[in-house]
């Protein structure tokens, strides 16, 4: 045994069964699949389990990686690296399939026949979405040479990212793909500690004190273009959502921003405060707790 | 003026896409993106199939899909219930992680 790393990365040992291989495999895929785990470590370890299947989930492939490691498919031409050429590209190996938006954007845009389409997917912040931005793109392009060989070249791409794009949408490149063809980028956005986002409409969660909730009246709060003021009304509740009409995303059609009232007590009350609150309680008769029957 | 170079990226953005734009887009058919719809994991704008438009995060929701079917062997039901649980899951750790910054 020269090399273990396939059957690390499925957490499995090298005596392990063609059983255990599928039932680790699916494990790992479970866990780690990107689309279900977003840690920073999710994606390397969901294409180390893919890539470890691939090999020991064939016994003939097995048999060479046990014997030869991890170069044990250097000096023979395999089928399944061929395969893997056809794509066209490698930026993104989730989306494994570069054929269907060759068809799909040649059909919508009637650029079929022309060029190899990519597809690239991007992370940006809330507040370059909101602004506009710019980006710079490495895209690994395979090239045939002048003597037939397929090599990789690095393409560097600027991209303007429109001012209110918003998460899932397509940007759509003109002749940055492979051989001419276009270059489609998804956006997603990056979590943000602030404000959550929702289509066009934005989230968030704004704490009061109990005192604000009752009295109502204006409190500071947060917007991505700057702190304003928000009216809150007298007698809030908990989880009370506040609308502020187009203070979303700056789409075509603007979105609204969500304040969702959190009432906060402070840590610790002062002693006057204490007192105030004693005399509530005398003048404010209120069980919460009438629907649980106590 | 004249452009000196035609390298200069012309960025269109895809705001909505059709029933069949959307199967070809997810590598699929349209019965797929009916029984995505029956299960609510994706709502299209408008009323009958021919004029349906479906918005980024419904695109998004769908190649999703797509892709954890795939990679996972889930069936519609299965992958349904999947996004539905993240979605709960990651608004429990926004609600936590804020449960968490005022107890401080």
């Amino acid at each position: 045994m020269t090399d273990e790393a396939h059957y690390q990365a499925l957490g499995i040992p090298t005596d392990a069964s063609a059983d255990d291989i599928k039932r680790a495999y699916r494990q790992m895929a479970r866990k780690y699949h990107p689309d279900v785990n977003t840690s920073a470590e999710a994606d390397a370890k969901f294409k180390a389990a893919g890539a470890a299947y691939d090999v020991l989930s064939n016994p003939e492939k097995r048999a060479a990686y046990d014997r030869f490691g991890r170069d044990w498919d250097q000096p023979r031409p395999d089928p399944v690296q061929d395969a893997q050429w056809q794509g066209g590209f490698a930026f993104d190996e989730r989306d494994v399939n570069p054929d269907m938006f060759r068809e799909f954007f040649g059909q919508r845009f009637g650029t079929g026949g022309r060029g190899q389409d990519q597809h690239a997917r991007i992370e940006v912040a809330l507040e370059e979405a909101i602004t506009g931005g710019r980006r710079t793109l490495q895209l690994q392009v395979p090239e045939i040479d002048g003597s037939g060989r397929i090599t990789l070249k690095t393409k560097v791409i600027e991209l303007a990212i429109p001012k209110g794009i918003l998460p899932g949408q397509q940007l759509r490149l003109q002749g940055q793909g492979g051989e001419g063809g276009d270059l489609f980028v998804e956006i997603a956005f990056k979590p943000h500690p602030i404000y959550r986002v929702d289509g066009r409409d934005l989230h968030v969660t704004l704490p009061i004190t109990p005192w604000e909730a009752a009295l109502g009246g204006t409190v500071r709060m947060p917007t991505p273009t700057g702190p304003v003021d928000l009216k809150v009304p007298a007698d809030a509740r908990q989880g009370q959502k506040l609308r502020l009409r187009g203070k979303g995303m700056p789409a075509a059609q603007k979105g609204d921003l969500f304040a969702e009232l959190h009432i906060v007590n402070p840590p610790k009350m002062s002693p006057k405060a204490r007192a105030l609150y004693k005399q509530l309680a005398k003048a404010q008769p209120f069980n919460p707790r009438a629907n649980l029957g106590v | 003026m004249k452009k000196a170079k035609h390298r200069t990226n012309r960025i269109d953005v895809i705001e909505t896409l059709s029933l069949s734009e959307l199967t070809v887009f997810c590598g699929t058919n349209a019965d797929w993106v009916f029984t995505l719809v029956e299960h609510g994991v994706v709502a299209p704008i408008a009323r009958s199939a021919p004029e349906w438009e479906f918005t980024p995060s419904h695109i998004a929701r769908a190649r999703k899909a797509a892709r954890l079917m795939r990679d996972l062997g889930l069936n519609v039901a299965g992958v349904a219930l999947v996004l539905d649980l993240i979605d709960e899951r990651d608004a429990l750790t926004r609600k936590l992680a804020l449960l968490e910054a005022s107890d401080m």
